[in-house]
């Protein structure tokens, strides 16, 4: 009979460091590389479309998706360093094999993913963020606080990468939950544009269903300087469903594992 | 005194009517052996014939369809984590970590088992003194021949100083060289009273290794003794001679595969260097003594 509750112990935590210390070997394109991206968008969509957008929600438009931006690094660091890498590390590098057959077992190799992930999406959105405060688009007070809300993002995003992971059959199908499930968010969440553009009842799937609608709201509000008591509302929405997502990784991934 | 009534050492290995099943399956079915301390025992048998499912199980990576099976005294399923903390295992696959160093391959792999990072170099530095790699210890794994990356996963299997040694078929695609110089090193450990496990496809290395042998068939252990004892049993002239009847089962995990593809060109060998006495050549045998072993049972 499996056990419902996953047996997780501190040894979690040598999984996370195998993958910091590869990390840490091209560590300058790792850490520095987050950072291009963000300034394309910001010059490219903030200052190029900005001069025909002037103004979204009363704050130019580059202050605007500044927060947009920040959020989609915590999403993209998380989800792909648990899909592609980590599917690479299963079945091509038989990385976890060689983990259980140590006294660190599954549960604790998939949790060690899931928060490398999420320290990863907590680096990048950090660094995304250093980029906002070099254009001056947000106040430096909060730099301490993002990788913090990053690695709680990111767990969410990892353990969604993870659930992917243990279901698909090769790595091409990972094209499924990035064409239905990521690229949607990153255009649908409030990212590039405010969701009340949208018809009301798209607005509604949006909140429901999309884990970045809740972070780009939170950033925003956060970045822009009015955040209010409805953020908490938001914040309960991301650890319920990241608590449920993490657990349903480890349950799933131990399906695929144990045989 | 009827010799029950010596003390007999407790078993390190344990298993009683193990059965593990795919599906409909049965890939180990119904098999009871037991490993004293100190024992080198191989299991010898075609592809698919259940031996690394066997490993598998033992190493607490599988669980059971059925049966008992203790480690230690140990059930398997209720204390892997005291089980694997004391167990070395080589895998079938070398699944090293091509991102990192030969070196830094056995520090990562001695903090899984929690091992303290001064200890681990020490040991780390013995075991590639051990298997003839240390001037391979800052290379990238990949880099390295064949011979030289079962070396490294051997020396793995030792950093935590297991008790008990598993290895799921040390030597299969290595050159003659290759294979004795893991011959070699599994003999000293053997000195050292490291017990062990081996699976393997042929008969020349149970020979050289083992004290005790399990010939495995279609999940079924089909016949056990030392090497010696099977030689002569079951691979006698009337084996050699005879029309090759049964051969086992073809491989279901790998398509296209023929089982014992090493022995079958090694069996005219046999006939013809060494008439007369019941007496395998060394690469040979292995098919013969499942095949006459499948015949008697
Ligand atoms: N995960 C699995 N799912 C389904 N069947 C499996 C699985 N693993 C092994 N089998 C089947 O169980 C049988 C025994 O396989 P096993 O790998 O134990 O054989 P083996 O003796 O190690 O063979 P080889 O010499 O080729 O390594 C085979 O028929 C194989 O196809
Ligand atoms: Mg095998």
């Amino acid at each position: 009979m499996r056990k419902l509750f996953p047996a997780l112990s501190l040894r979690l935590w040598q999984v996370w460091y195998r993958n910091f210390l590869v990390f840490r070997r091209n560590f300058l394109v790792n850490f520095l590389l987050p950072m291009g991206e963000p300034i394309l968008y910001l010059v490219a969509m903030g200052y190029g479309l900005g001069v025909f957008i002037k103004q979204i929600d009363g704050v130019p438009y580059a202050r605007f998706i500044g927060p947009g931006l920040v959020s989609v690094a915590m999403m993209y660091a998380a989800f792909f360093e648990c899909t592609y890498s980590s599917f690479v590390r299963m079945i091509f590098q038989r990385t976890f094999d060689a983990i259980i057959a140590t006294p660190v077992n599954v549960d604790e190799v998939v949790a060690g993913e899931i928060f490398w992930g999420a320290t990863r999406a907590a680096l990048n959105s950090t660094m995304v963020y250093v980029v906002v405060l070099l254009f001056g688009l947000g106040p430096v007070w909060l730099l301490p606080f993002v990788p913090v809300f990053g690695f709680v993002c990111g767990v969410l995003f990892a353990s969604m990468g993870m659930i992917a992971t243990a279901v698909v059959p090769s790595i091409d199908f990972f094209n499924y939950p990035i064409f239905l499930f990521i690229t949607p968010m990153f255009l649908f969440s409030g990212t590039f544009f405010p969701l009340t553009t949208l018809p009301k009842a798209v607005q509604t799937v949006s909140y429901a269903i999309l884990p970045l609608t809740h972070i780009v709201r939170i950033n925003r509000a956060f970045i822009l300087g009015h955040p209010d008591a409805t953020l908490l509302g938001s914040l309960a929405w991301l650890l319920v469903v990241g608590t449920v997502a993490f657990f349903l990784a480890i349950a799933l991934m131990k399906r695929r594992l144990i045989k | 005194m009827p010799e029950a009534t010596k003390p007999t050492e407790t078993p390190l290995v344990v298993a009683e009517s193990l059965v593990k099943r795919y599906g409909e399956l049965a890939a180990v079915d119904g098999i009871s052996f037991s490993i004293a301390p100190g024992e080198v025992v191989g299991f010898l048998g075609p592809n698919g014939a259940g031996k690394t499912t066997t490993i598998r199980m033992l190493s607490c990576n599988s669980p059971r369809t059925g049966g008992r099976l203790e480690v230690f005294g140990l059930d398997v399923a209720l204390h892997p984590r005291e089980i694997k903390g004391q167990l070395g295992v080589v895998p079938q696959d070398n699944n090293y970590d091509p991102d990192l160093s030969v070196i830094e391959n056995l520090l990562l792999y001695a903090r899984y088992f929690g091992i303290p990072a001064r200890t681990a170099r020490q040991r780390a530095t013995e075991l590639l003194e051990f298997v003839h790699l240390t001037d391979k210890a800052g290379e990238q794994v990949d880099e390295l021949s064949g011979g030289m990356k079962r070396r490294l996963i051997l020396a793995r299997g030792l950093i935590n100083t297991p008790r008990l040694l598993v290895l799921d078929e040390p030597t299969t695609g290595l050159d003659p060289q290759a294979r004795r110089l893991i011959w070699e090193r599994l003999r000293e450990l053997r000195q050292r009273g490291v017990t062990i496990i081996i699976t393997t496809h042929y008969m020349d290395e149970a020979e050289q290794i083992c004290d005790r042998l399990l010939i495995m068939d279609n999940g079924k252990v089909i016949a056990t003794g030392s090497p010696q004892s099977l030689i002569s049993e079951h691979a006698g002239d009337e084996a050699r001679n005879r029309p090759r009847g049964r051969r086992g089962r073809r491989s279901r995990n790998r398509a296209g595969r023929m089982p014992f593809p090493e022995a079958r060109g090694q069996v005219r060998d046999i006939r013809i260097r060494l008439p007369g006495r019941a007496r395998a050549h060394p690469q040979a045998g292995a098919a013969d003594v499942v095949q006459r072993a499948a015949g008697n049972a």
